[in-house]
């Protein structure tokens, strides 16, 4: 089966425009995004829950703020939808996880309270894997949710539920985490551009963790420039977390279409397996930066290939220790037993879903006396020679291009009996998730069967600016068919 | 190690991820055998250094709002089972 | 014990007197109501992060700092392990990069203990066992309060350098007293501001191998710290004398039936998975961290014992430990008079009699103590040594001066101290010695027992306002006139 193009929702600029001048109300925009969401959430299930109430709620703030004469904001009435690992007070958030079903927290994720500041309308949690481990949305607790071009493949993972809401057109924006390629991946496999930025641009406060020092929050859009605005209003230090870079939001949207002209981009030949659409599709794009003026040539960097196994020693290593506190004390699911010990050992054996288990088993012994330095201690010195060969690649290029993922979307079941056949997705992604550097997806082209295909751009530490450039300039090159949304 | 990680398994668990398990440590044993001499560790992808709050009171939760969340709680306080292990 | 040598090493951990927790704005106070000084990181809520509290560094670099300890570049581990009182399932501790290393301090007797470092790190919550008389094991269930989860703490780990129960009691004794001049910590061990663990192996005199240690926890007083080690010792050389080995363990001090117990849980032996926070970034000791660390320290206890001790006369009998202190002059330090009798004796009066002073009635209120005036203590001082007020009228003066201020001649006017004339001592002198002949007679044979006996009654019929040096003085000329 092949998805149809759906009605675009207008560009985030237009619609907080708009908003903004009282030509529509907020609470307009939120029925519209919501008739999509009743008319495909069935299809879909890219929702763990849609706030219907607290949207309205929301929107009427905004609609309040317009007639008294306040801007709400850049983002004024714009619907956007939260991967369900976004604290948010007093509304749901599970992690698509059994052990914190019910759980309501009593505060707001930072990124949370800046898209409200901002005049944004958050309509509801969206699925993913558990805990944010895994490439497919097949390890939620609660469902799989569907691929809107395909509905018998996956919409990629962990946070497929937010880009398959924004590639079927429920919500022009969409937040995700990406600790190794999760928003990158399933924007490729959804046909839409999702960009993970520089470790420490955004706030990680009130995001569950997965692994501390990978994790990032970044948007789904379905253009580059809707995708730059929520960076921008995203971005930013906050002290409520250490790790967060004192230094202001990058500005994005100003040199946006300033062209590649001059640039210098190289092609990841590491990462172009032969005859692969994905690989083709590389080759493509650089063609197309090259006839815009960029200077394109190919680069080998081998060491990109150790962040795969570096990347599966030091992920689990630091989940295990980030997922210990799911214990059965203070909050979540309880299975009782005789002792504390026990009903510990009880709620994790039957809160945590089959992936989670595997990788803190893994993490534990990767952490564990005697292994420590075998593999631990190993993978951060991997990490080190990842982000060497990264800053000697630098030297010569702006921006490097590979393809975002290995495949285009996979059907459901195809890969979740082999996890290290899953853990492939994310080939591509890991290395720049090491490194903490920014990277993005754009969706550059078609397969054959008509699935959408992404090519990732991957820019130094910081440097947003320019890989958001360069993607605004594949986006000019590639066939509109190739990017969402799409009703299914 | 599922001990360790303080996670109830039943057998069929335990045989799945033994061979599970075996695998990935296989695939990441690249990581193993690679020669690191002279190469420092990443913690952390920024050397960032003496990130500081000052020493400010901020508000604390609602008692009824962080009980409400607990499993089983009594007397103001968060309730579990006999506790068997000592604190280290 | 002849023939055995006691090893003892401290783990001493201080809770931090600073106003909020180290990684969260919650306050860090002790007897709140249960769960109310809590918020999504101190509570381990997932999503949180933890922030570190700038004083609680500056604090424990000024421990460090009293402690003669190198500061240096630091990082936090996690410490993974799970327990109900611990939100998070692991502890934000320091492991092998921790902010001070290599200190010693040195004990009133002048012997030095050396530090092995003194690290930061988080305080666990407070857990009650219900039912089973409170005993862990026995209890049907537990409650736990986050209160005190997150509260910062400096754990200082000493080296075996320690010889006997004494010493080691000694050394808290000292260590507390650091901590709470620095004002780094209040040190008050019944509310679990400071805790101590006791590593504790024997071995035969003159060997130089270590002994096997057990650890002893549950101390919660400097006595059974003392009572506990000596137990411990005892036990141990029972174990060898009987052909034993001491097994290496941690064991539990029990009040109750004076004695340790072995503390092995079901568990087998933890292993931590220490790794670096991710969540936090390193510490280095710049110049803004080092120079608040100093702000406001003054001299640490030994230093001052030090400087009261030399204002003594040169040599004095009272000078019986080896850095020449005396039981007053520990107490007048540790309860930071010092200053107080450094100004009295500047102005004039008698060092022994200032010390004195201080040391008793001065000690029993020292907060009052310490806002008494110097230039008006020593006024109060003078008087006494002058015999314009007798003891016991100096001690009373003293305490309205603490009570109320004001001025000491005009407190001993208003409490009816007036210098008594020579002729109205003169003849209440001659009026007991009329009333006791006998007394008398012995006195003037040579009783000095009888002596005494006199002058109290002169004293009861002056109701104290006669100046005792001078009574005896009225007898003595009396006699040999
Ligand atoms: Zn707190």
């Amino acid at each position: 089966m092949t998805a149809s193009p759906a009605p675009e929702l207008g560009s985030l600029a237009g619609i907080a425009a708009s908003v903004r001048a009282g030509e529509r109300s907020a609470r307009a925009v939120l029925a519209v995004s919501l008739d999509r969401v009743r008319e495909l959430e069935g299809d879909l299930h890219c929702f763990n829950e849609v706030t219907v109430e607290a949207a309205e709620a929301d929107a009427d703030a905004v609609d309040r703020m317009v007639r008294a004469g306040l801007d709400p904001g850049p983002l004024a009435g714009v619907p956007v939808a939260l991967k369900d690992n976004l604290c948010t007070v007093g509304i749901p958030t599970t992690c698509s996880s059994k052990i914190l079903a019910g759980w309501l927290p009593p505060y707001d994720a930072t990124v949370v309270s800046r898209l409200r500041d901002a005049g944004a309308v958050a309509i509801g949690k969206t699925n993913l894997d558990e805990f944010a481990m895994g490439s497919s949305t097949e390890n939620s607790a609660f469902g799989p949710t569907r691929n809107p071009w395909d509905l018998g493949r996956v919409p990629g993972g962990s946070s497929g539920g937010s880009a398959a809401a924004v590639a079927a057109g429920m919500v022009p924006l969409a937040f995700g985490s990406d600790t190794g390629g999760s928003i990158r991946q399933p924007a490729a496999l959804c046909g839409i551009v999702g960009v993970k930025p520089t470790y420490g641009v955004v706030s990680r406060y009130g995001l569950i963790a997965f692994a501390s020092s990978l994790d990032q929050i970044g948007p789904f859009a379905t253009t580059v420039a809707d995708a730059a605005l929520g960076l921008e209003v995203i971005a930013g230090h906050d002290p409520m977390d250490s790790t967060s870079l004192d230094r202001p939001a990058p500005s994005l949207l100003a040199t946006l279409d300033e062209g590649v002209s001059g640039l210098r981009v190289g092609i990841v030949a590491d990462f172009l397996s032969a005859g692969s659409e994905c690989g083709d599709a590389v080759v493509a794009a650089a063609e197309a930066l090259a006839a815009a003026g960029a200077k394109v040539d190919q680069v080998r960097i081998p060491e990109l290939l150790l962040g795969l196994p570096a990347y599966y020693v030091i992920a689990p290593a630091e989940a295990s220790s980030n997922l210990s506190r799911y214990d059965g004390v203070r909050y979540g699911l309880r299975v009782d037993g005789p002792d504390a010990e026990t009903m510990n050992a009880r709620t994790r054996g039957e809160g945590f879903g089959a992936e989670v288990k595997r990788r803190i088993m893994m993490g534990t012994y990767a952490l564990s006396a005697g292994y420590y330095d075998a593999y631990y201690g190993q993978a951060q010195k991997a990490r080190t020679l990842v982000i060497r060969a990264f800053e000697a690649a630098y030297r010569d290029f702006d921006v490097l291009l590979t393809p975002t993922t290995p495949s285009v979307a996979f059907p459901f079941g195809s890969k979740v009996d082999d996890p290290i056949e899953m853990y492939m997705c994310d080939l591509c992604s890991i290395p720049s998730s090491l490194a903490g550097h920014p990277a993005a997806s754009v969706p550059f082209a078609l397969s054959p069967e008509g699935l959408p295909i992404g090519v990732q751009v991957l820019a130094p530490a910081l440097g947003e600016a320019v890989m958001m450039r360069v993607a605004a300039s594949l986006e000019a090159a590639a066939p509109r068919e190739a990017r969402g949304p799409v009703t299914p | 190690m599922a001990r360790l990680a303080r996670l109830a398994l039943d057998d069929d668990e335990v045989g799945r991820y033994a061979v599970q398990l075996s695998a990935i440590l296989e695939h990441v044993d690249a990581v193993r055998r690679l020669d690191t001499a002279d190469v420092p560790p990443t913690a952390h992808p920024f050397p960032v250094e003496n990130v500081l709050r000052s020493d400010t009171e901020r508000p604390s939760l609602d008692r009824e709002v962080v009980l409400a969340q607990a499993p089983v709680a009594e007397n103001d306080r968060f309730r579990v089972p006999r506790i068997m292990g000592e604190a280290p | 014990m002849t023939g055995y040598e006691t090893v003892v090493g401290l783990e001493v951990h201080c809770e931090l007197a600073t106003a909020t927790k180290l990684f969260c704005g919650c306050r860090n106070a002790f007897g709140d109501e249960p769960n109310t000084n809590v918020c999504p990181v101190c509570l381990g809520l997932p999503g949180s992060l933890p922030v570190v509290n700038r004083r609680a560094v500056e604090l424990a670099l000024r421990i460090g700092a009293a402690l003669n300890c190198k500061a240096q570049r630091s990082i936090f581990h996690r410490k993974n392990y799970f327990y109900p009182d611990m939100p998070k399932d692991y502890q934000i501790s320091q492991y092998d990069e921790p902010i001070n290393v290599d200190g010693w301090l040195e004990l009133p007797d002048g012997s030095r203990v050396g530090v092995e470092r003194a690290h930061m790190e988080e305080d666990t919550g407070k857990t009650t066992h219900v039912g089973g008389g409170g005993r862990i094991h026995e209890a049907g269930y537990s409650l736990v309060d986050y209160n005190r989860a997150g509260v910062p703490l400096v754990e200082i780990v000493s080296r075996p350098d320690i010889r006997s129960a004494a010493q080691a009691r000694a050394y808290v004794d000292e260590l507390r007293s650091i901590l709470v001049a620095t004002g780094a910590s209040d040190g008050r061990m019944e509310e679990g501001s400071l805790r101590v663990d006791a590593n504790v192996s024997v071995r035969p005199a003159g060997a130089t191998e270590y002994g096997t240690r057990c650890e002893v926890k549950n101390l919660n007083s400097l006595r059974s710290l003392e009572r506990a080690i000596d137990y411990e010792v005892a036990r141990q050389i029972e174990l060898l004398e009987a052909g034993e080995r001491v097994s290496q363990e941690t064991r539990h001090w029990d009040e109750g039936d004076s004695s340790t117990h072995s503390m092995r849980s079901k568990e087998e032996a933890n292993d931590y998975r220490y790794f670096p926070e991710p969540d936090l970034t390193p510490l280095v000791p710049d110049v803004a961290l080092l120079t608040a660390a100093a702000e406001g320290v003054g001299a640490m206890p030994a230093e001052r014992r030090h400087r009261l001790s030399n204002l003594l006369a040169a040599g004095s009998e009272l000078a019986t430990r080896r850095d020449g202190s005396t039981d007053q002059v520990v107490t007048v330090v540790d309860l930071g008079l010092d200053e107080l009798v450094h100004g009295a004796v500047a102005a004039g009066a008698d060092p022994r009699l200032a010390l004195a002073r201080a040391a008793n009635e001065a000690a029993a209120n020292p907060d009052a103590a310490k806002l008494l005036d110097p230039m008006a203590f020593a006024a109060l001082l003078k008087m006494e040594s002058s015999g314009q007020l007798s003891a016991t009228q100096s001690k009373e003066v003293l305490a309205e001066l603490m009570s109320k201020g004001g001025d000491p001649g005009q407190i001993a006017r208003r409490l009816g101290y007036e210098q008594m004339d020579n002729a109205s001592l003169g003849s209440m002198v001659d009026e007991v010695i009329a009333a006791n002949p006998q007394e008398w007679r012995r006195y003037r044979e040579g009783d000095d027992k009888v002596a005494q006996f006199l002058l109290g009654q002169v004293m009861k019929s002056s109701k104290g306002r006669a100046n005792g040096k001078l009574v005896a003085e009225a007898f003595a000329f009396r006699r040999d006139a």
